[in-house]
């Protein structure tokens, strides 16, 4: 089976620092790899080289078994990757819609936006992600946390994503909304979708995860399968930066 | 995340006629549009008053309003760039600029060149391309230092002020550069008016455009099933709009040229003038060229990507950049705009003067930038419309010429304009924080 993403050695560094230090990661269809660490450990930045925000220094991503030029978010989309930021990366000042769209707008005959037309399809999405969501036409800046993830992680469903990048999905969200985004990812595995996923709570990403990365300083520690690893097992990772084996 | 019972309760939308709702929210006007109209209003009222009438004559609104076009069409262009959280500092001597480039093109370029002299029916409209093309390649090259060099576009734009005017000085040599010819002028304001008949034509056309808008916007509303207006409340906007667009009409139409200047005008055309004859001015073309461009801005700001990327661009330059934008050359792109319009905007300032002086345009900037943050665009990005920065410009026009009116010291009328910009944009936030965020 051909792995959908393969990041192989990657590497970037900022001024002297390492960021991401020779990773290699891949991803299957129908998988959740959870990314995990410290703080800095460089899980955000190597999703944000996936994800066309930053250009990596050296190494190759390979997109379902061929070779990808990702050098911009629009790459990053062409080939159906669609991300989910920690900062959510919405326009405040715009409302859902044109959140939503944002980069892809829906235009009509004569070229020009076509904001109805947005918003009845938000409003289909909506109805199935949060069927709570109200505010469609004020600014998102007026929206609670939870409906603000829910604008995002709209936006990086509705197109049709083969590859999903969620960084901190649950960080802002109450313990009914986490629950949903929970569910929410094991629809979209469901469907074959390829997931990478970054969290701080390990016992959440045990849950959700097939397999575990583990990185610190920049570099890959190890992947495991969650069903071959403890919780204490991976926390000794984050923490020692040692292989279970070695451990 | 998908459970069926929650679909069905999306679809009982809140009736689109709740009760509840206030007589103004029914009406669904920006509230922050009417308070700017009420104190526009206000201003027109009080000085009326202090000039016993004077104020509010239609030859005073004629004038209020040929003064206005100048900065009001630069404002519409600031506001993209203030959107966008740039500053340019340097519009009022690229006025300059393009100014002096049109009038040198028109009295000694085109005629050495060409043989083409005043009068030439080619004449104005080549000085006028020659003034886009370098107020669009200033305004690029501007833009091109700040997106992709990264110059911050105070400093971009403060050098720009220097060199530009200095610019144009150079091209003079100083000197008043004129008379510019006649076509020209025309877009200067009382030298080219649509007349009487012509200008209902113009007005009727605008009720009747506005309001095809209207009930456009209500049947694209009902045919995706969201929320209406009451018909009561879609009428009275549409009787309010069609009010004031031939209530605007009509006074321009009731300011009737001086008996002398007509008598003049037959006696060039070797006629005499019949008695009892009397001619309007109507709508000048300066005042048609604002409004086209205001139409042109909104719909650019509203309903093209180029204007959605603006914005967002303004709210958050990450977000922007990371959905795939290319904020760089949206920069460029909107310097570029300036530029042009700035263009636009020398025409109408020279030909209203009917010359280049190496003072046009002087302190053009900070009036821009002042009629477009009265007009409520925040300097912090992302919020701002065209509408409101034409209203800031004609806001501040009406202080500054009541004042003169009245007869207010020189000084004292730059005092209280300075004061107003800095209360409106208190008010602005006062107005922004009660309403949480917005």
């Amino acid at each position: 089976m051909t792995p959908l993403v393969e990041l192989k050695n990657i590497s970037l560094s900022f001024g002297g620092v390492r960021a991401v230090d020779n990773v290699s990661l891949d991803l299957f269809p129908g998988e959740v790899v959870g990314l995990l660490g410290h703080n800095g450990a460089g899980k955000s930045t190597l999703i944000k080289i996936l994800a066309g925000a930053y250009q990596m220094d050296e190494g190759e991503i390979w997109i379902e078994g061929k070779k990808a030029n990702i050098h911009s978010p629009r790459d990053a989309r062409r080939h159906n990757i669609e991300t989910i930021y920690q900062t959510l990366a919405l326009a405040d000042n715009l409302d859902a819609p044109s959140n939503l769209f944002l980069g892809r707008e829906l235009t009509n005959r004569f070229g020009l936006v076509d904001d109805a037309q947005m918003e009845a399809e938000t409003r289909k999405i909506m109805a199935r992600l949060n069927p709570n969501f109200k505010k469609i036409s004020e600014p998102v800046s007026a929206l609670s946390g939870g409906q603000r993830q829910s604008v995002a992680i709209a936006r990086a469903v509705y197109f049709n994503a083969k590859i999903l990048i969620m960084d901190e999905p649950t960080a802002a969200l109450g313990v009914h909304e986490s629950k949903m985004v929970a569910d929410l990812i094991k629809e979209l595995k469901a469907q074959g979708l390829g997931i990478f996923l970054i969290s701080h709570d390990t016992r959440e990403m045990l849950d959700l995860c097939d397999r575990v990365s583990v990185m610190k300083n920049g570099a890959l520690i190890g992947t495991e399968k969650v069903g071959d690893v403890t919780e204490d097992d991976i926390l000794s990772m984050i923490i020692m930066g040692k292989a279970r084996d070695a451990a | 995340m998908t459970d069926t019972t929650t679909e069905t309760g999306a679809a009982v939308r809140p009736s689109p006629t709740a009760p509840k709702r206030s007589f103004l929210s029914q009406l669904e006007i920006d509230t922050r549009l009417l308070g700017m109209i009420g104190a526009f209003i206000l201003v027109c009222l009080v000085f009326n008053v202090l000039t016993d009438g004077r104020f509010l004559t239609p030859r005073n609104i004629f004038n209020l309003t040929i003064q206005t076009v100048s900065v009001a069409i630069m404002a519409t262009g600031m506001v993209f760039v203030i959107v966008t959280r740039h500053i340019d500092l340097s519009v009022g001597a690229m006025l300059a600029t393009c100014s002096a480039a049109m009038a040198m093109t028109q009295t000694d370029i085109l005629p050495r060149l060409l043989g083409l002299g005043l009068g030439h029916p080619l004449t104005p409209w080549i000085a006028i391309a020659v003034g886009l093309v370098v107020g669009i390649s200033i305004g690029a090259f501007q833009g091109w230092l700040i997106g992709f060099l990264t110059i911050p576009a105070f400093i971009v734009t403060l050098g720009g002020l220097l060199i530009w005017r200095n610019v144009a000085w150079y091209m003079t040599d100083g000197q008043t550069i004129g008379p510019l010819d006649e076509t020209f002028r025309k877009f200067g304001g009382i030298n080219g008016t649509l007349g009487e008949t012509w200008s209902w034509v113009v007005g009727v056309i605008a009720v009747l455009a506005a309001l095809w808008a209207l009930w456009s916007a209500r049947s694209n509303k009902i045919n995706h099933g969201f929320p209406i207006k009451p018909v009561w409340a879609e009428i009275l906007v549409g009787l309010i709009i069609a009010g004031g667009i031939m209530g605007f009409v009509a006074t321009l139409n009731a300011y009737e040229v001086p008996t002398a200047r007509l008598i003049r005008e037959f006696k060039a055309r070797g006629d005499v003038m019949p008695d009892g004859y009397a001619a309007a001015y109507g709508i000048p073309y300066s005042v048609l060229l604002l409004i086209a461009i205001a139409i042109g801005m909104t719909v650019m700001a509203r309903r093209t990507r180029l204007g959605r990327y603006i914005f967002a661009t303004g709210g958050n330059p990450d977000a922007a950049e990371l959905s795939g934008i290319n904020t760089r050359l949206l920069t460029v792109k909107v310097f570029a705009l300036m530029g042009g319009l700035i263009a636009l905007s020398a025409v109408v300032a020279s030909a209203r003067l009917t010359n280049h002086s190496n003072d046009i345009g002087t302190l053009d900037e900070l009036r821009v930038i002042a009629a477009a943050v009265i007009g409520g665009t925040a300097l912090a990005g992302g919020i701002g419309t065209i509408h409101g920065a034409i209203l800031g410009a004609l806001i501040m026009q009406s202080l500054q010429s009541g004042m003169a009116m009245v007869g207010v010291d020189a000084p004292l009328q730059n005092i209280v304009v300075g004061a107003v910009l800095v209360l409106a944009v208190w008010i602005d936030i006062v107005y922004r924080r009660r309403l949480g965020g917005k």
